[in-house]
């Protein structure tokens, strides 16, 4: 179970004597379970990102925890293994140093499952994603970016997480890639029970895919919807949010 | 490995790094290499032409040339190339600190890296040599004492903008250490930043050395040096213009073959340019092979 609670977090803008600091966060609980697709929906700038951040541990919060089955996500411990992450942006999402191996086994060697199994756990793992085992001797480069975003996605299940954090990860792809790596997840999520963190601004893909969606603005949550009654919110913004793509 | 395989296919790349390995051997065998001793004055030879056992002639103590070109790499090249290499070192440390953890560590080494830059190089070097006297030794420590901070500074830019690229953040996320993001994800790609500055200013150093020389205010008489020899030749610029010649071009060819690896380094290490390249040969190939075929 992951538990976000009471979480602040601000960033410092200007220099060293005339700084003000801007509250990104503020004051975010919410409970992802086991096993669910939690969607978190917001406008640009409202702070998901950094939300997404906080989660992964890879920064602090000012105040307040997040936790994962009750220990604190801050602890590299704690995380290993278990959350990783899709990013939306595929150009810079892998080591241009890396061919697709590297990048797969990349966290992979953490769990000392390198050699000839890991060789075969990779062209596993890529006939998943529904690529041929032949491209894991390509670099990033050489690759499209819905195969970018599918190696990506390889290398996120290849630890077994429970949790994965998705910033974006359909949104620089076109529409008939996006619903092959939405049905990708949704398979995915089926066959290995994990939990998604699934950050976008496209009400549409979140309905396709979540069980819940967070409807965040200005970095605080205006409210927690089941998918059922997407249909039937309650405060203002989140109605002009719908108001806005009431023809779907 | 790879990365030399790329170098051997762009012949300029290749040719530099030849000539700039065989002056690093010329220079760290010299005493094998050079024909006579460098220091041994001989006033029947003096401006003595090209010979048989003086392939570069003499100069106007009838000393040979070539050994003098010879030894005059160890100052020339190789205590600039140690110079060189300690200074991006501390400048490297500094910089990954500073551009990779942020924060109050980046405003402090920051703040001492912008008070060592406002010293103008030259001033900062002049003065050191003031205090600690005139020599070779002195003038490399004033270099390390001016570049360092330079270095770190470019370095740290360099790591700022690739720190906050995705693949950093997705292996933060399971916790891998800084230590191994660092040299895993971010040394590549600064390197070829890194190998280009040093090797830039690999070119500017030895200039610097030899004008230090030139002035003599480095290496002392009778000791060769390249720079000095330079010096030395100016006295008798117009009427044997020749003895500026190879010292002259010594000066020339290192620091061109230094620029020009650096250029090749650049699209040597970095897979996208290099492979890119083959493809497309490769794909032209094949388009012309199906060509003749359907004719
Ligand atoms: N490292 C940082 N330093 C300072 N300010 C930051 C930093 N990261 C984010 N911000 C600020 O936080 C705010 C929220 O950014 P964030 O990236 O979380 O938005 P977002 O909801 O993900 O937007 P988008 O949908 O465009 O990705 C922005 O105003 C941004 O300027
Ligand atoms: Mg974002």
């Amino acid at each position: 179970m992951l538990n976000v609670k009471d979480v602040y977090k601000s960033y410092r803008k200007g220099g060293l004597i005339f700084s003000e600091t801007h509250q990104i966060i503020k004051n975010v609980s919410f409970t992802c379970h086991a096993g669910e697709c939690l969607g978190i929906i917001g406008e640009s700038g409202s702070g998901k990102s950094t939300l997404g951040r906080l989660i992964l541990g890879i920064e602090k919060p000012d105040s307040g925890t997040v936790l994962l089955n009750g220990q604190n996500m801050a602890d590299r411990r704690v995380r290993a293994g278990n959350i990783s992450a899709v990013f939306q942006d595929y150009k810079s999402s892998i080591n241009p140093f890396y061919t697709v191996k590297d990048a797969i086994m990349e966290p992979m060697k953490r769990k000392n499952k390198t050699g000839k199994d890991g060789l075969r756990k990779i062209d596993q793992l890529l006939i998943q994603v529904g690529l041929d085992p032949s491209y894991k001797d390509r670099y990033p480069h050489e690759l499209s970016g819905g195969e970018v975003q599918r190696v990506c996605i390889a290398r996120a299940i290849s630890t077994g997480p429970n949790y994965i954090l998705l910033d974006e990860a359909i949104s620089s792809l076109d529409v008939s890639v996006q619903t092959q790596i939405l049905d990708l997840l949704k398979e995915l999520k089926r066959i290995y029970n994990m939990s998604y963190v699934f950050i976008t601004h496209d009400i549409q893909a979140a309905a396709y895919i979540c069980d819940r969606v967070l409807i965040f603005k200005d970095g605080q949550i205006e409210e927690l919807v089941d998918i059922d009654e997407l249909k039937d919110v309650q405060s203002a913004y989140a109605k002009e949010l719908f108001q806005s793509i009431i023809s779907f | 490995m790879k990365m030399l395989l790329n170098l051997r296919q762009d012949k300029i790349g290749f040719l530099s790094s030849i000539v700039i390995f065989v002056t690093i051997m010329l220079g760290v065998f010299a005493p094998f290499f050079a024909p006579h001793d460098p220091n041994q004055v001989n006033m029947s030879l003096r401006y003595a032409p090209s010979s048989m056992e003086y392939l570069l002639g003499n100069d106007h103590l009838g000393r040979c040339i070539l050994s003098r070109l010879i030894i005059g790499i160890r100052p020339s090249v190789l205590w600039v190339l140690a110079a060189l290499g300690v200074s991006v070192l501390i400048g490297a440390a500094l910089g990954f600190l500073a551009g990779y953890f942020r924060g109050k560590i980046d405003t402090v080494i920051m703040r001492m890296c912008d008070t060592m830059l406002s010293f103008p190089g030259y001033v900062m070097a002049l003065a050191i040599i003031g205090v600690l006297g005139v020599g070779l030794q002195n003038i490399l420590i004033a270099f390390i004492l001016i570049k360092w901070a330079w270095f770190a500074r470019i370095i740290r830019t360099s790591v700022l903008q690739y720190a906050e690229l995705d693949y950093v953040k997705f292996a933060k996320a399971p916790g891998i250490k800084d230590l191994q993001i660092i040299y895993k994800h971010l040394f590549p790609l600064t390197f070829s930043d890194i190998a280009v500055i040093a090797s830039s200013s690999m070119g500017s150093m030895i200039l610097q050395i030899s004008g230090f020389s030139f002035l003599g205010l480095g290496i002392q008489a009778p000791n060769a040096e390249w720079g000095m020899m330079l010096n030395e030749a100016r006295e008798v610029m117009f009427t044997r213009p020749e003895l500026m010649l190879a010292p002259g071009l010594a000066i020339v060819i290192v620091v061109s073959a230094f620029n020009f690896l650096s250029d090749s380094l650049q699209v040597a290490l970095n897979p996208a340019l290099s492979t890119g390249q083959k493809r497309s040969k490769q794909e032209s190939l094949s388009t012309e092979k199906k060509e003749v075929l359907m004719k």
